[in-house]
């Protein structure tokens, strides 16, 4: 049968085939639904992982174990997993151990656009890389056997277009492998040095086996059509290379690392003008150029962002671009905005009344440094917050931190904020963090964690106890409160920041989206409003200004109820829908 | 044959693409649908591809382009027009949502987008899907109410566009969705 699948989602099904059995992972743009559609197996313990290092982990033990097992995570997930990568490529696995990790080029939903490829080559393990779908579960499945095969990890390479792309895939049905043996063997497992300097010789050893592998493998692919015209391409390059050069002589590289040096020189021997095309940094053709070979990359590519069809014709053949239409005038852009009933708007209005100086982090929240909040003033990575402030405090002293505080997410928070505040405990800081508890993980799409109360399945378990937790670590001054009741908040956070020792303020509300937050109705502006324009400084989508005033959109509008808690003239009422 | 979906995150252009998508299957051959997520519910622009035929290989259509454009929203319409091939057909929903410059005061909403597509010889087909769909009972149909419009500017006909509509709407909501599906067809 063939179904039109997501790229994630045909990684899933891959898994399901190749009969995993264990799938842990954090979410990550634009890596998500791989583990949300592994969650709807049964046949496949899945789970989210806290993050990314302890998604990695227990895959590891999981392989060691004897079962197949997969980790999947956005491309900086892949920084916070490094540590087990480098590793775990010295052990090996036992069943079959798969991460994947999606880059984002273009940065659609990313805080930056570097190319994970290089950490095969750093960890020294084989990385795959599909080009659609199809390729995407096959792929997934020829991982798992290299993976056995060849006792190393594998890292499947996805770009956001075929991550996110849909295409047809023909469904197979599960094998099942089972899990294999585990015996202890303290040289494989234990990597002290003394056992690490042999499986060093083993890795490299192993690299050339790879290489060998990759020679003959139909991974790898000739397409031979016209030979003025040479492209090497891997992945989405691939595609947007057939799209643009249908008459153009193609190597694919389904595997990109290691790379198959004869067939490379094979194929360069054949054409007349060799090009490498590949989306950010110049992996291939540097392998290329170092075997000696003339090739055409990144003089003529750009190290930026995503190809397209178009900018391929244009530099390979020389075609000009199609004369199109375009407006005679600027057109407004269309920012994502924090939703219509957002629980964090309410945090960043007061936190922009108050003017502080903000270090944020990761999340929906992110958004709060656009207008008119602008009420952000540092974003690194996840859950880098909570540090932030604590640096700027001891550059600048303890007045500093009198107007400055973090704010960071539940599901941040438990990432990598954690262990932010041990070290503002620790060494004695006095840093305010908010922590922006809207019950869910936003940004990705509402995924449950460990704050939450549920597991990937929505099955009940035990939540992590946010105020206990601050309190466990040391922190004696937590409150918690609600950000839409705006008087409170902003007094809380105006004690919060006054007191000279650590603080937490836990600003409690669900996202809006989810079922908890429970909102009927909608509210209209009546004729008391006198036009003073304070609700418009929420940024919230659903009011606007018309001549007459401030407008709630009916359609937009989702009752959350904030914007009545400014108004000054209770000209915002509550209507049923 | 090229379609592109554009509007504003959270109006439902998702179930637009799955619905085109399994029209585009059912007619045997090749299909590749792009859309980008993550961003869908936070009000941003958003946009989606669908593409048909022999044999399809990049996902993504580029400017000059797409067979059919779909907006949701006026702005969205006017913002894609370079993506339009020679000849093609823009439906447009008469809808319109404020982006956030234009709430903040920084920028007016651009004045009669409709007449100024069709000034550059734009075949333009607008439609106020939101009150057909009050009309077929549920304003979420919006989406559907402007595929019945697209419908007849596609190779594919009215009974495949409907089979596509039952394999993909859940049951609860297929009388409302097709009642919107025929209402934008008849419009
Ligand atoms: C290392 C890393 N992993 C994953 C992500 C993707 N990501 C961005 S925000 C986010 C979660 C945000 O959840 P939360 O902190 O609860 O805030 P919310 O979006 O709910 O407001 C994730 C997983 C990332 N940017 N970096």
């Amino acid at each position: 049968m063939k179904k039109l699948m997501l790229g994630n989602e045909a990684v899933a099904r891959g898994a399901f085939e190749a009969g995993v059995t264990v799938a842990s992972s954090y979410p990550g743009t634009p890596s998500t639904e791989i583990t949300e559609f592994i969650a709807k197996y049964d046949e496949i313990y899945s789970e989210w992982a806290p993050n990314e290092k302890v998604a990695v982990e227990t895959a590891i033990g999981a392989s060691t174990a004897g079962g197949r097992a997969l980790s999947a995570m956005k491309h900086v997930g892949l920084n916070v997993a490094a540590d087990p990568l480098f590793t775990v490529s010295y052990i090996g696995t036992n069943g079959g151990l798969v991460l994947v990790v999606a880059d984002d080029p273009g940065m659609h939903s990313s805080q930056n656009e570097q190319d994970s490829r290089h950490y095969a080559i750093g960890a020294k393990v084989p990385m795959l890389e599909p080009s659609d779908s199809a390729e995407c579960k096959e792929f997934t499945k020829k991982a798992f056997e290299i993976s056995e095969e060849f006792d190393t990890p594998v890292i499947l390479r996805l770009t956001t277009r075929v991550a996110h792309s849909q295409s047809l895939v023909d469904l197979e049905d599960r094998q099942e492998v089972g899990v294999r043996e585990y015996k202890k063997d303290i040289a494989k497992n234990v990597m002290i040095p003394a056992n690490a300097r042999p499986k060093h010789v083993m890795v490299e050893e192993r690299t050339k086996k790879l290489a060998a592998f990759g020679e003959t493998s139909d991974l790898n692919r000739v397409e031979m059509r016209d030979t003025k015209i040479g492209i090497i391409a891997a992945g989405i390059s691939y595609q947007y290379a057939r799209e643009a050069c249908p008459t153009a002589s193609i190597l694919k590289l389904g595997m990109i690392h290691p790379m198959p040096e004869q067939r490379i020189r094979d194929f360069a021997s054949k054409v007349d003008t060799l090009y490498v095309v590949e989306q950010l940094d110049p992996v291939i053709e540097t392998y290329v150029r170092g075997l000696g070979i003339s090739v055409i990359g990144k003089e003529k590519f750009t190290l930026l962002g995503e190809y397209s069809a178009q900018m391929l014709r244009e530099t390979i053949l020389g075609e000009k671009a199609k004369e199109t239409k375009k407006a005679e005038e600027i057109i407004p852009v269309r920012p994502p905005v924090m939703c219509p009933g957002c629980s964090h708007r309410g945090v960043f209005y007061v936190l922009k009344k108050l003017g502080l100086t903000v270090t944020g982090d990761i999340g929906c929240y992110s958004l709060g440094c656009a207008k008119p909040l602008e009420a952000i003033d540092t974003i690194v990575c996840m859950g880098g917050s909570i540090t932030a402030a604590h640096g700027m405090e001891k550059a600048r002293g303890k007045d500093f931190a009198r107007k400055t505080v973090a704010v960071l997410g539940d599901s941040t928070f438990i990432h990598s904020g954690i262990t932010g505040l041990i070290d503002v405990v620790y060494n004695k800081g006095t840093t305010t963090t908010i922590i922006l508890d809207n019950s869910i993980t936003g940004m990705t799409g509402h995924q449950q964690n460990p704050s939450t109360g549920f597991t990937i399945k929505n099955e009940p378990t035990r939540n992590v106890d946010l105020e206990m937790l601050c309190h466990a670590v040391g922190v004696d001054r937590v409150v918690i409160a609600d950000p839409f009741d705006v008087d409170n908040f902003e007094k809380v956070v105006k004690e919060g920041i006054a007191a000279e020792e650590p603080s937490v303020i836990i600003a409690q509300r669900p996202c809006a989206l989810i079922k908890k937050a429970g909102y009927t109705g909608l509210y209209v502006i009546n004729d008391k409003c006198k036009n003073c324009k304070l609700c418009m400084k929420l940024g919230c989508p659903a009011i606007s200004l018309t001549e007459k005033g401030p407008k709630i959109d009916e359609t937009l509008c989702v009752g959350c109820g904030l914007c009545p808690n400014v108004c000054k003239f209770g000209a915002i009422e509550r209507v049923e829908k | 044959m090229n379609i592109m979906i554009v509007g504003v995150g959270g109006q439902g252009t998702l179930l637009a693409s799955r619905i085109i998508g399994a029209a585009a299957i059912n007619l045997g051959g090749d299909v590749k649908l792009s859309e980008v997520h993550g961003m869908s519910q936070r009000g941003g622009s958003v946009v989606t591809y669908v593409r048909y035929g022999e044999s399809v290989a990049s996902p993504i259509i580029e400017e000059g382009e797409a067979d059919v454009i779909l907006a949701f929203e006026q702005l969205e319409a006017y913002r894609y027009i370079s993506y339009l091939k020679e000849g093609g057909s823009y439906i447009v929903n008469t809808q319109k949502t404020d982006p956030m410059p234009v709430i903040t005061g920084a920028m007016e909403y651009p004045a009669d987008i409709l007449a100024k597509m069709e000034g550059m010889g734009i075949r333009v087909t607008a439609c106020d899907a939101l009150s057909l769909a009050k009309e077929a009972g549920n304003i979420k149909a919006t989406n559907v109410v402007l595929i019945g419009v697209m419908a007849k500017h596609t190779n594919i006909s009215k009974e495949e566009w409907e089979e596509a509509i039952r394999q993909t709407v859940p049951a609860k909501f297929l009388e409302v969705n097709l009642a919107a599906f025929r209402l934008g067809y008849e419009a």
